[in-house]
């Protein structure tokens, strides 16, 4: 059961922290976890990562608290555990003993702000005038200059987060879009997604082995290439049996998303996707102009959960995927009223840890729900080839543009902006390469694509139509075709 | 009456669409208005499948080439 394929250990702390707050669940919680869980993981007497067990354990206290949902009083989904942030240095633009003291100096002749000047025949910054762009950096022929960039700032890409006085990082919640990116590269684990797995063990209790209600659990497509030590079909066997009634394929939903979207690109003529809620914030807050644009079909998450409550009125649905950004989403007014839970793939690994389940040796269970586009949804293009498809089907053309990572939908939607774009759909992924890179996968890696690719293709259905007549007949469409006038 | 059609992952790859095409031909043709169709995930039947509940009978090992005899011979007699 060890030799789990976290990318980082801090993955694996936090994971331990999580399997045995279940484990303490499954016995009854009492307030001594706070005091045990934390010895238990590091039971000392010498430290491993920090300057004493001491204040290992005192975040690993934290860490407890947002796998029990964190602070109540802060919407984000995401906060940063003061006491766990190093403090890294913020040097910005700095010349390392490498600088040669060349005589071209291509450092101050490409530097925008003449910030750089050569003294003593060597390189030195202005740290008032320097904007920090990096270009010198680039200019030195000798690498001699670095950037150093906190990794959080460095991996916001929605410029959320700054530095407090005490060198601490600081969330701007008014800027933030819940990506997790910052959880997934701060090197000390010091910013961390809240869980709501308590909730979700709530909900399963409650269904008494699913009599009193059934309890489906909705997996995002990424999840093909997470549980590499397994088949996808054993690790639907060992969800159902942690209580899940049935398992169900949220690419189901996407295949709903995506013919909807297509009606809508034909109506409309140009329209960003609506599936990743970090990206619809990065556009609300950062391109208020463009939210016109935004597609208003609901998040394949939601439509596929929608059907669920349709088909199961009194049923309960915990999604599982590897993302932040549906863990606010599931709270939206949108979302709230069909999707109870969501829980991460990173908490998924834990709670059949937490139970002893080792899912490589349980029979299979096949998963079979969704089409080849739906599935594909997990990576960066799969909407795009959908809608391109589905277009070309009603005879009008798309011309999609797979946006992925934050940086690359700013760059597109300035051309949107500016009236400059030639495309009229902007598939939108703040997590760069699309979902299967998401915060919270369990490991991250090319190999990810191909399985994705590989999942798509075993799709008995391979187009979305069957999926538009399922959603008809359980009368969960959410946008009927306007009758002609 | 209420007709659910399993549309689980493994009555799925048996044919659901298939049984449910063919239901809504023969509902239209023998019990308009009597039979309302509808879909469902998991019965619990799964290797029987598809699966099909009317009201609160099972029947099972249903596909696109029996729809028609199953109909007939076990789901419009239940009608009364």
């Amino acid at each position: 059961m060890e030799n789990r394929l976290f990318d980082t250990a801090v993955q694996e702390l936090k994971y331990k922290v999580l399997k045995e707050l279940i484990c303490a669940y499954d016995k009854g919680l009492d307030n001594s976890i706070y005091h045990d869980i934390p010895i238990k993981i590091m039971p000392g007497p010498k430290a491993s990562l920090r300057c004493c067990v001491y204040k290992e354990r005192a975040i690993l206290q934290e860490r407890l608290k947002l796998a029990m949902g964190g602070d109540k009083t802060n919407k984000n989904v995401v906060e940063v555990i003061d006491i766990a942030c190093d403090e890294c240095p913020v040097n910005g633009v700095f010349v390392t003993p490498a600088c040669r003291g060349c005589i071209t100096h291509r450092c101050a002749e490409v530097c925008p702000k003449n910030a750089i000047t050569i003294v003593d025949k060597r390189c030195v910054v202005d740290k008032e005038k320097c904007i920090e762009c990096g270009k010198c950096t680039q200019a030195c022929p000798y690498n001699a200059i670095i950037l150093q960039k906190r990794p959080c700032v460095a991996s916001c890409k929605a410029n959320a987060i700054s530095v407090n006085a005490d060198k601490k990082a600081v969330i701007n919640n008014d800027k933030c879009v819940g990506c997790g990116a910052c959880v997934y590269q701060c090197p000390f684990g010091a910013i961390a997604d809240k869980s709501y797995i308590l909730d979700a063990l709530d909900i399963l209790k409650g269904s008494e082995n699913n009599k009193k209600y059934k309890v489906y659990a909705l997996i995002a497509p990424a999840i093909v290439a997470q549980f590499n030590y397994a088949k996808i079909e054993q690790v639907v066997s060992g969800m159902k049996q942690l209580g899940f009634f049935d398992v169900v394929e949220t690419a189901l939903g996407a295949d709903m998303t995506l013919s909807e979207e297509a009606e809508e690109l034909k109506e409309r003529g140009v329209l960003t996707s609506s599936c990743c809620p970090s990206f619809v914030k990065f556009v609300e807050i950062n391109f208020p102009d463009l939210k016109k644009y935004v597609s208003s079909t609901p998040s394949p998450m939601v439509m596929a959960a929608r059907l669920l409550k349709t088909m199961d009125p009194t049923g309960k649905v915990i999604f599982v995927g590897p993302c932040t950004s549906k863990k606010f989403e599931f709270q939206s007014d949108a979302a709230k009223e069909f999707v109870d839970c969501v829980i991460s793939f990173e908490e998924l690994q834990a709670f059949l840890d937490a139970r002893n389940i080792d899912v490589s040796t349980l029979p299979e269970t096949v998963l079979d729900n969704a089409s080849y586009y739906g599935r594909i949804f997990a990576r960066s293009g799969g909407l795009s080839e959908g809608v391109a498809a589905l277009a070309e089907k009603s005879g009008f053309k798309a011309a999609p543009i797979a946006m992925s990572g934050l940086e690359e939908c700013k760059k597109q939607l300035l051309m949107l902006k500016v009236g400059r774009s030639p495309y009229n759909f902007f598939e939108g992924m703040a997590c760069e390469g699309g979902c299967v890179n998401g915060a919270l996968c369990l490991h991250h890696g090319p190999k990810s694509l191909t399985d994705v690719n590989r999942y798509g293709a075993e799709a008995k259905e391979k187009t979305v139509e069957n999926t538009v007549k399922l959603f008809k007949l359980a009368g969960a469409v959410t946008k009927e075709p306007e009758p002609e006038a | 009456m209420i007709l659910s059609v399993c549309v689980g992952s493994s009555c799925h790859l048996k044919g659901s669409y298939d049984v449910i095409e063919a239901f809504k031909k023969l509902i239209a043709e023998h019990a308009e208005g009597k039979i309302e169709l509808r879909a469902c995930f998991c019965l619990g039947r799964c290797a029987d499948g598809v699966s099909v509940k009317a009201d609160d009978k099972y029947i099972l090992g249903v596909n696109g080439a029996n729809a028609e005899e199953k109909f007939m011979g076990e789901i419009l007699p239940l009608l009364g």
